[in-house]
């Protein structure tokens, strides 16, 4: 590169991670901010850890998460298992019927407008409920089915990219030693696509944990998730518990990319120095 | 069933389900008569008499999308918010991706982890950062007062603008990550091969970069441009009461009118203005993974 372009580039790349960044930051600083008007900072009795108490308190956020993290638990279970097959499926059988509507049924969740799944799983509850009086009512289960819908998309996408770059050399000799095909899979293809699963699991519990729209079409009474109190809460203003909770998040998932990344390097490496 | 069969039938069924059959039903309650009752609309299908079932078609709900006109222009807006978001995340991702994919391989990780982790952080708590920088007394207009740029406040929440900002915000890395994953393939030696030959670096840019990351653009855009069509969190939260998106239209149909048929139609009317987008994502995913291959 030249010179020019190259400080053309670098500009560019400072720019765009300081739009990325500048927000989150801002939260994390004002959640130590001692005055109620949020973004006004309270140099006096500044930094305090009183917002923090006063979300710790809060029984309406806690009782909120405790739903949240039921549902993304189950969430990520459930769409790991459904998707892995469904990423595995795409990836080592060339030819079956229905492998096209499968492919477009696994990727169509990724881009499709939230009011629009929202919607249209509710109306698909209500009218189970009217015929075989199953799911009677929503809450947990009709959330939790419908968040296992979008998150399967993800973690099909990403079984089956690791699949497509890993040979089929190692699955074909075990089979030519004799083993069934259930067993190659798990001693051979299992732990070759378990950092795949991983971070399936965890990008599936995170979308469970974030989703307002789908949440609030599926959910029923006295179900009310995390993000669906917070959203009510912004909508009337902004409160300073909302910083600390952003902070606190931010932390948890910074923790978790940084440690799984410098797991999965690690991996990587030791793949390689086996090979 | 083989054991094969036996792989693909579980998430094959549970898709059908929960993804293709309430599409179906959407179809079927967009054209059914508004009622007061629990759930609120008349059924379809009738028996009247002894031996005949009478449908009832109701095509009411369509045509008030269309005497409305602010169904109409809801949508017009969304789609014009949708690409200007686009274009925009374009300009701003694609040098950012460039310069990513041309980094050393150590900072390239760091860079890509940089880019990743504010998609795994909340949306919601995202974009309620963008108000506390942009509201009259937020950080934003305090810092411009404090540097003297300007004396009043600037009004910027609850604007088109802060809507723009959101989108943009919100969905850089979509399109800054498939970008990426097509640049990273590139052989760059072609663009020494251009400079050699006297290319201007623009020029072979153009000539060569662009058009060779074309798969790249494409799937990143429609990863933006589609969600953001009906996009529902971002104008709520940032656009103000006059942000008139499709996505927000069909929500207050649907919990504040609970209109459940024309928020349907809505939603099928939408869907038919998405679907040709979703499948030439589709044509253009399974052509650049090809090309991996």
């Amino acid at each position: 590169m030249t010179h020019r372009s190259s400080y053309f580039i670098l500009i560019c790349l400072t720019v765009g991670f300081a739009f990325l960044y500048i927000p989150i930051l801002s939260m994390v600083v004002f959640s130590f901010n001692a005055s109620k008007l949020v973004t006004v900072w309270d140099a006096a009795n500044s930094p305090t850890l009183k917002w923090y108490y006063a979300l710790f308190d809060d029984e309406e956020i806690l009782d909120a998460a405790w739903i949240s993290v039921k549902v993304a638990v189950i969430n990520a279970s459930g769409s790991v298992i459904l998707g892995t097959l469904a990423g595995f499926g795409l990836a080592r059988f060339r030819q079956f019927r229905g492998r096209f509507t499968l492919n477009a049924m696994a990727t169509a969740p990724l881009v499709m407008p939230e009011v629009i799944t929202g919607l249209s799983l509710l109306l698909l509850f209500v009218a189970m409920e009217q015929l075989i009086g199953w799911p009677a009512g929503r809450g947990i289960t009709t959330m939790t089915i419908g968040h296992m819908t979008f998150s399967m998309a993800y973690v099909t996408v990403i079984v089956n990219s690791r699949l497509a770059t890993f040979d089929t050399a190692l699955e074909e000799a075990a089979m030519d030693l004799g083993a069934r095909p259930l067993k190659v899979f798990f001693v051979i293809t299992l732990p070759i696509i378990f950092p795949a699963i991983l971070s399936g699991w965890l990008l599936a519990f995170t979308l469970s944990w974030d989703d307002l729209v789908i949440s609030s079409f599926t959910s029923g009474p006295g179900s009310s998730t995390l993000p669906m109190v917070v959203f009510s809460k912004v909508r009337l203003g902004v409160t300073p518990e909302i910083n600390v909770l952003a902070t606190i998040t931010i932390t948890v998932v910074t923790a978790m990319i940084v440690g799984v990344s410098v797991w999965m390097a690690r991996a990587a490496k030791l793949e390689k120095s086996a090979a | 069933m083989t054991g094969r069969g036996l792989v693909v039938a579980l998430p094959y069924f549970w898709l059908l389900l929960f993804f293709v059959v309430p599409f179906i039903i959407v179809l079927k309650i967009s054209f059914s008569d508004i009622d007061l009752a629990i759930p609120p609309y008349k059924p379809l299908l009738e028996w009247i008499g002894k031996n005949s079932l009478a449908i009832k078609l109701n095509f009411n709900n369509y045509a008030f999308l269309f005497t409305d006109h602010l169904y109409v222009n809801a949508l017009l807006n969304s789609i014009k918010v949708a690409f200007v978001s686009t274009v925009l995340c374009l300009l701003i991702g694609y040098p950012m991706a460039y310069g990513i994919a041309r980094a050393q391989p150590r900072t390239r990780n760091i860079l890509l982890l940089l880019v990743i982790l504010p998609f795994w952080t909340s949306l919601l708590l995202r974009v309620y950062a963008w108000i506390g920088l942009l509201k009259a007394n937020g950080v934003i207009n305090n810092v411009l007062i404090w540097l003297g740029v300007i004396h009043e406040p600037l009004t910027m929440l609850f604007t088109p603008f802060a809507m723009y900002v959101g989108i943009v915000y919100s969905y850089l890395p979509f399109l800054i990550l498939p970008l990426y994953s097509n640049l990273e393939k590139m052989d760059w030696q072609l663009l020494e091969a251009a400079e050699d030959l006297g290319c201007r670096p623009w020029q072979a840019f153009y000539k060569i970069t662009l058009p060779l990351s074309r798969n790249g653009i494409l799937a990143g855009s429609m990863l933006v441009f589609i969600p953001a069509v009906g996009e529902f969190v971002i104008p709520a939260l940032l656009g103000g009461p006059n942000a008139l998106m499709i996505g927000r239209v069909l929500w207050d149909e649907f919990f504040s009118n609970r209109a459940w048929p024309v928020a349907s139609a809505v939603a099928i009317l939408l869907l038919i203005l998405l679907v040709p987008f979703m499948m030439w994502y589709q044509s253009v995913q399974s052509r650049e993974s090809a090309g991996a291959r």
